[in-house]
Formats: C-alpha cells, structure tokens, sequence
C-alpha cells in the first residue's frame, strides 16, 4: 500500500485468493464451535476489554507493534482520511465496543444468549428455538469510512466467526480490532483475513452463508434481494423540514450542517438531501455560507475536514457529474461564489472537491438524487404532501416537524429505514437500534422446536 | 545467448518475407490481402524485408474476421483442402472467425516438443476439460493426444452460456452449470480410462480439485501426472497456489494464447522467483511484443509495462500487429526461446469498458 499523496510505500500486504478462500471456508464451522466453548456473557466482555485494547495499546502488526497514534497516521496515509478523522471513528469503535452488552441486549429484546448457544431454551415460559445461519459472517469491506466497521462488532458475542476481504487501502481497522479480539483472548481460529483482489470478495460471498458487503449503487443493484448477503451501498439521508417548521429554519441549521460535514461526507449516514417546501434558497445560501469556505488541510492538521480523493480520476469525475446536474434550469451553485471556480483541486495521485451545495427548485432535478463521497447537500423544494413519494430510498431520515399526520406519515414511509423525528442529525446514531435490518436477525433463525 | 537471438531473428525476418510473399501473390494468398493490397495501393511484396517493417500495416482489425464470406480468407493455394473455421468470442453478436487447415495441428506438434515425457507419458490418454464447440482448442487437444500416441476424452461445456450467466448475474446458475461441467470431469475419471494428461482452465482445474479434496481424494490420487492449462488469466499467485494447494507434485505447465495466435508455451518457473510466468510465442510463427499504449511502434523497454502486440505468420493466416486486450511486461530471451517473451499478461486496465473474463 502506498501514501496516497506521495506515493511513498507504507505497508505490504499479502494477497490471498479465491481458491485460497474456498479451502478454508470448508473449515468454517470450527470457528463456530471454538466460540461456542466461551460462554456469550465472557465473549461480551473479552470484546469489551479488545475495546480498550484497540484504543491505547501496542498490536503486533507485521513484524512489529503498532501504537494507537501508529494506526491512525498509517490509516490516514493510505486513505486519504485526514487524522482527527481516523481518531474520530477509532473512538467510535472503541465507544461501541464499550457498550457491547447493551447493544445486544436491545437487539436481542434481552434474549438469554445461552438459548442461542444451546439453540433453544425457555424464555418466560416458552421454548424458544433459534438456529444459526452461518458459523461465521463474512464481509467484503470498503476502504471508505472506517466507521463502518461498527457494524459487525456484535458478531463474536453471538458466537458466530469473522471473514473479512478488507478494503484495498483500509485493512488497518479489521486487523488491528482483530488483534485487539485475539489479545483480549478471543479464539484465533474464530477470525479470517484475506486481502486481495475483487475474486477474493466473491469468494466470500460464495462460500459464506451470511454475509455483508458494501459498495456503489451497482453493487447494491446486483445482491438486492439475495437473502445470503446485506448489502450497504450508498445512504441517500436526508432532513425533511415540515410546513409548521420551515419558517424557523435557521433553528436548525447546526443539524443540517454537521449532517452534511461529519467524516468528510464519507458515511452512508451523511445527509446528501435536505427537503422543504420553501425558503430553499435561503437554506442552501446559509448552508454554503457555512461549508463553502471550507478549504483541504494537511491531513495532520487538528482542523482537517476534508478527506482527499485516492482513485484516479475520481474526483474529476464526480467534478464533471455535478457540472452536468448544474446544467438543467432552476437548480444553481449556491457555493460557487465561495469555491471561486475551483470546486476541485487535483493533485498528481489525489484530488479534493470541496463542499458543495446545491438548490433545486424541484425534486425532478437529477441533483435532487445525487450522493457523493464528499460534503455535498442538495437543498430540494418540494411540497410536504409530494416529499415521501418523492425521496426515493432513505437510509437515514430526520423529519423535522410538529405536524402529528407528517410524522405518522414519516414513520410509516418503508423507503425510509432509520428515523429521526426532531432535528437529530442524520449522523447521529443510537447504537442500541439496529442498522439496515437487525444482526441478529440476519444470523440467526427463529424456528419451532419441540423436545419430548 | 547473443548468437542464438540473433540467428533467431534472421529467421524471423526471412520467414515474415516468404509469408508476405505468399499471401500478396496473387496465385497463392487469399482475396481479403489480395484486396487490401489493392485498395491501399503498396506491394508489401516489394516494401517488407523484415518484421520491422510490418509496421507499414498498421494494426490489424479483428472486426474484420466477423462475419462472411468465410472463403476470402482462404489462401488460392489451399482452396482445394479441407478447410476448418475456429470461432472466438460471440456472446452476443457475430464470432470472430479465423480459418484453419494444418495450423493447429502444427501448432500444437510443435507445443508438444516442449512437454516432459515423464509427466505427459506418451501413449496415455487425455481428459479436455475446456471449452467445447466451434474453438480450435477442442480439436488441438484432442490433436495434442493423438500425436504423442493417446486418445483424448472430453466434454460439454459452452463458455458462451458461462459469459451470459456472469453477465445476467445469475450466480446460482453459474455454479449449477461448473458443478455440471465437473461432473462430467469425474464420470471421466472414475470411469477406468487411465487419463493422465489434462487440459483445463485455472478455474476448472481448481474446481476439480476442491471437488476431489471433498471426495477425499485429490487431482495427484487420479492418476493424473500431467497439464496443460490456459485458456483464461493465470497469474503468479493462483500459480503458486494451485503448486502449493491443489496440485501435490502433478506437473502444471501454463500456456497463454487464443484462436488468432496460436499457443505460447512458458518458460519454467520457480518459487524463488515468486512463481511468475513468462510466456514465448511459438516464433516465426507467432510474436509477441510489448508495445508502449500510446506509441504502438515502440516496444517498451525489458521490465516495462505494454500493451501485448501479438503477430501470426503462417501460410494459413496473416495477422499483423493486432493489439491484444491484455497488457504485461516485456522480459528478456530464454535459452529455450531466444527471443522476446511476456510476463504479468492481465486484462489492459485502461480499456473503456472492462471486459468479462470467462470462468469456464
């Protein structure tokens, strides 16, 4: 792996292979049966202590120790997150560790774990039965954010193993969090890594029974509807501002802003969409005033927000869509006195866009239904009445709003999957709840079973 | 080394002067050259002294080989024989079409030579497990058996059905359809034959394996000793796998090649120089160069990175400097083959629209 900028080596990486893969999965109940030799409530705290171990120690990584400032330099060297950014999402992991014992409390509905060990026992007087899908999940990692990987921490707990093809430029968070696992004396055989090349990730898709992955629309198009496999592709959040709330909203303009901000606009929880049925222009102006003079800083500078561009060509690319959705009439640049014609800045092996909002006079603009990888927000006017049918798929939706029927009409919207009613910002995020459908569900089976 | 480069390369230039001779006189070459010389008023008879100057035809089309009549390019002096067309590609639309008389068989005789006789006993029977129907490769291998003395079973197995179900996304499929494809391969093998030479492809060969490794057995307890395997990307790694994984001491030699060239054989490969495979064009009746993409005259430097640039000459077929859709690096002669070779061959990462690589 190389710097992102100067293009200088910061790691080697083996590489596996699909065969390679294949093989070992044959093997994969054994990670299931090592975990089920550890009783659920000391795996909840050997992950809690790998909590603390992946904030403050020294883990071996290669043939060396990596210290906790180690991770995040050599994070942000490869991805182009800038460091108070990668400490921002080691904090959140750590956090999340934390309070593993209430998450899966709240996922089970407090279910004794034991039933899930043993595959049944009595719950207040019933037999309940569950079966597990899979001995281990596995996940085809993106190099993104590394706050995505909030979402399989529950996963040892429930006595199910890990596969991971981590991200070609972020494998630093899945080994060190599985370092952290091992030290903390979690069963080595209960974890799998495997960088390579894109057929190691369809070779965990292939042979795990259960598995994420994340990805680009495409992605999401190809696994929609496979029951094997939970895609998490792009979020398209966003903030609906009710009629009875629009006239205040520069109340509000604090959510907004840090929806759209937070981790360099890098998370399928940051809001690319913010919705009203007037006062647009007004909205997108403070928005821009806000975010427009937002400028790329060194990634070592504490007030770094921005993270770089580290395909080729991509920050161009994404340059050139926006330019094309400014194009149609009545949707305008309301940064673009602020980035003074230079939205982009590209650099021989990176490239940065800088925050960018935009306002469409309807919902029909194709900025409307745009998500980048970077601060980017489209202020969109549009009826209260016509906005649920219009937002398309929502991952995250804060309704801002009073109005007792828009609210219930909110809560039963099933394009929307997480809901804020208030103004939450989108990024904000109760761990306790699940995300994109519940884990345990997705692992586990419930079914009848009766023993005489 | 010096010497055998150099006599190599006299011979490549008076064989490129015969074949051009042969397929620009009007009494021998075929209607397509014949017709091309006319329009683009030169006499490569004249103008070619040497393999240098088939830059003068710029870059062969392969538009050109789809669709008919089939018989323009059939050289007048071979009218009268039996004539074979090979198709590739041809998913969707039209196939390329390249005609055939000798070439294969000559092809792969000559391929022959380069197999060890204690891995690939002559007398011994064969198991084709590739591509089936209208490919050269299925008639080759079956020709490869029966020239060094065995018989050659083979299969059903449409690499064109495989495209579509990538393409369709129909995974589920895809694995139905390998499962079939290696069912057949193990009926084969179980069925008292005494196969011990194989052609398959990276995948299938590890298909094979993993189906073997869950019977218990393995591809060594077959009673296979040798294969021949190419047909789809193989790369240092998957090789190092299949030595150290799948393969148990069986002999695996890789080829790189398609309808249009014909077969480059490997030279040998070793762990200590990780595994990496570099491949020969059978010379002077193929080449291979590593051009510069942006300046297809210029051959990279030895080490460097290009697109593959591959030339047939035979009397059958002319093919001159046709950009491959694959890139790699130029390496140096070998002592087998005194001439230029390529390693790292993988799909040419700056093509448009990438292209799906067959799993079959």
């Amino acid at each position: 792996m190389l710097h992102f900028a100067t293009g200088e080596p910061v790691a080697e990486v083996s590489q596996a292979n699909g065969g390679l893969v294949a093989r070992d999965l044959r093997k994969a109940q054994l990670a299931r049966d090592a975990l089920r030799e550890i009783p659920c409530a000391d795996l909840v705290r050997m992950v809690q202590r790998a909590g603390e171990l992946f904030l403050s120690a020294d883990l071996p990584i290669g043939d060396a120790l990596q210290s906790p400032d180690d991770f995040v330099r050599q994070q942000s060297a490869t991805t182009g997150l800038p460091e108070q950014l990668c400490r921002m999402n080691m904090a959140k992991l750590g956090g999340v560790l934390a309070q593993l014992d209430q998450i899966l409390a709240a996922l089970t509905r407090e279910l004794d774990l034991g039933i899930l060990t043993r595959g049944f026992g009595d719950e207040d007087g019933v037999l309940r039965s569950y079966q597990a899908a899979s001995p281990v999940l596995g996940m085809v990692l993106p190099s993104n954010s590394p706050g995505v990987h909030s979402l399989w921490l529950p996963v040892v707990p429930l006595q199910v193993g890990l596969v991971f093809k981590p991200g070609p430029q972020e494998p630093w968070t899945p080994w060190r969090l599985s370092q952290a696992f091992f030290e903390a004396g979690i069963p080595r055989q209960s974890i799998s890594l495997y960088p390579g090349e894109a057929e190691v990730g369809a070779a965990v898709l292939s042979h795990c029974p259960r598995s994420f992955i994340f990805g680009g629309q495409a992605t999401v198009d190809r696994y929609r509807g496979n029951p094997a496999i939970q895609v998490h592709g792009p979020g398209f959040s966003k903030i609906l501002i009710g009629d009875d709330a629009v006239d205040d909203w520069e109340q509000y303009l604090d959510p907004m802003v840090h929806s759209v901000l937070v981790n360099s606009g890098r998370s399928c929880i940051n809001c690319s969409g913010i919705w009203a049925s007037r006062h647009t222009r007004e909205i997108a102006a403070a928005l821009a005033a806000r975010l427009g003079p937002i400028t790329p800083l060194p990634v070592d500078d504490p007030k770094a927000e921005l993270a770089a561009f580290t395909v080729p060509g991509q920050a161009e690319a994404i340059s050139g869509d926006i330019d094309r959705v400014l194009e149609e009439d009545d949707v305008e640049d309301a940064t673009a006195s602020y980035h003074g014609g230079r939205r982009l800045t590209s650099h021989e092996r990176y490239g940065y866009l800088r925050p960018t909002v935009i306002r469409c006079g309807s919902p029909q603009a194709a900025a409307a239904s745009k998500e980048y990888m970077f601060p980017f927000v489209a202020v969109v006017e549009c009826p209260q009445n016509e906005m649920i049918g219009s937002i398309g798929p929502t991952l995250v939706a804060t309704g801002i709003t009073r109005d007792e029927a828009f609210r219930q009409s909110l809560l039963e919207a099933t394009n929307i999957d997480r809901l804020n009613l208030g103004p939450i910002p989108t990024t904000q995020i109760n761990w306790l709840a699940p995300h994109e459908g519940n884990i345990v569900d997705f692992l586990f089976r419930a079914r009848a079973f009766q023993v005489a | 080394m010096a010497d055998a480069v150099r006599q190599a390369r006299e011979e490549l230039d008076t064989w490129v002067r015969e074949v051009v001779g042969w397929h620009f006189e009007p009494s021998t070459g075929c209607p397509f050259w014949l017709e091309w010389a006319e329009r683009s008023g030169w006499d490569p008879r004249r103008e070619v002294e040497g393999f240098d100057d088939l830059k003068q035809f710029r870059h062969f089309d392969d538009e050109w080989l789809r669709g008919g009549p089939v018989r323009r390019w059939v050289p007048k002096a071979y009218a009268t024989r039996p004539i074979y067309v090979f198709e590739t590609g041809g998913t969707t639309g039209v196939p390329k079409s390249r005609i055939n008389i000798d070439d294969f068989r000559i092809d792969y005789e000559l391929f022959s030579k380069t197999l060890p006789d204690d891995c690939f006993p002559p007398s011994s029977n064969w198991l084709m497990l590739g591509p089936s129907g209208p490919r050269r490769l299925r008639l080759a291998v079956e020709h490869l058996a029966q020239y060094r003395g065995g018989i050659c079973f083979s299969l059903d197995l449409d690499p064109r059905w495989v495209i579509k179900l990538i393409k369709k996304n129909w995974m589920e499929h895809l694995k139905a359809y390998q499962a079939h494809v290696i069912d057949q391969a193990m009926t084969l093998l179980s069925a008292n034959h005494d196969i011990k030479c194989l052609f398959t492809t990276p995948k299938l060969l590890e298909a094979l394996a993993s189906r073997l490794e869950v019977d218990g057995s393995s591809i060594k307890d077959t009673g296979i000793t040798g294969i021949f395997s190419g047909g789809t990307e193989f790369t240092p790694q998957w090789n190092r796998f299949a030595h150290e994984e799948l393969l148990d001491g069986v002999y695996m030699t890789p080829t790189y090649g398609n309808t249009l060239m014909g077969l480059a054989p490997s030279a040998p490969y070793t762990p200590e120089d990780s595994y990496k495979i570099t491949y020969y064009a059978p010379q002077p009746r193929a080449v291979i160069q590593v051009v510069d993409a942006d300046d297809t005259d210029r051959v990279v430097d030895y080490g460097g990175t290009g697109r593959v640039m591959i030339t047939t000459l035979t009397k059958e077929f002319f093919l001159p400097r046709f950009l491959e859709r694959d890139e790699g690096e130029r390496e140096g002669p070998d002592k087998r083959y005194p001439w230029d070779g390529v390693s790292g061959v993988r799909p040419f990462g700056r093509l448009e629209s990438p292209m799906t690589v067959g799993v079959y």
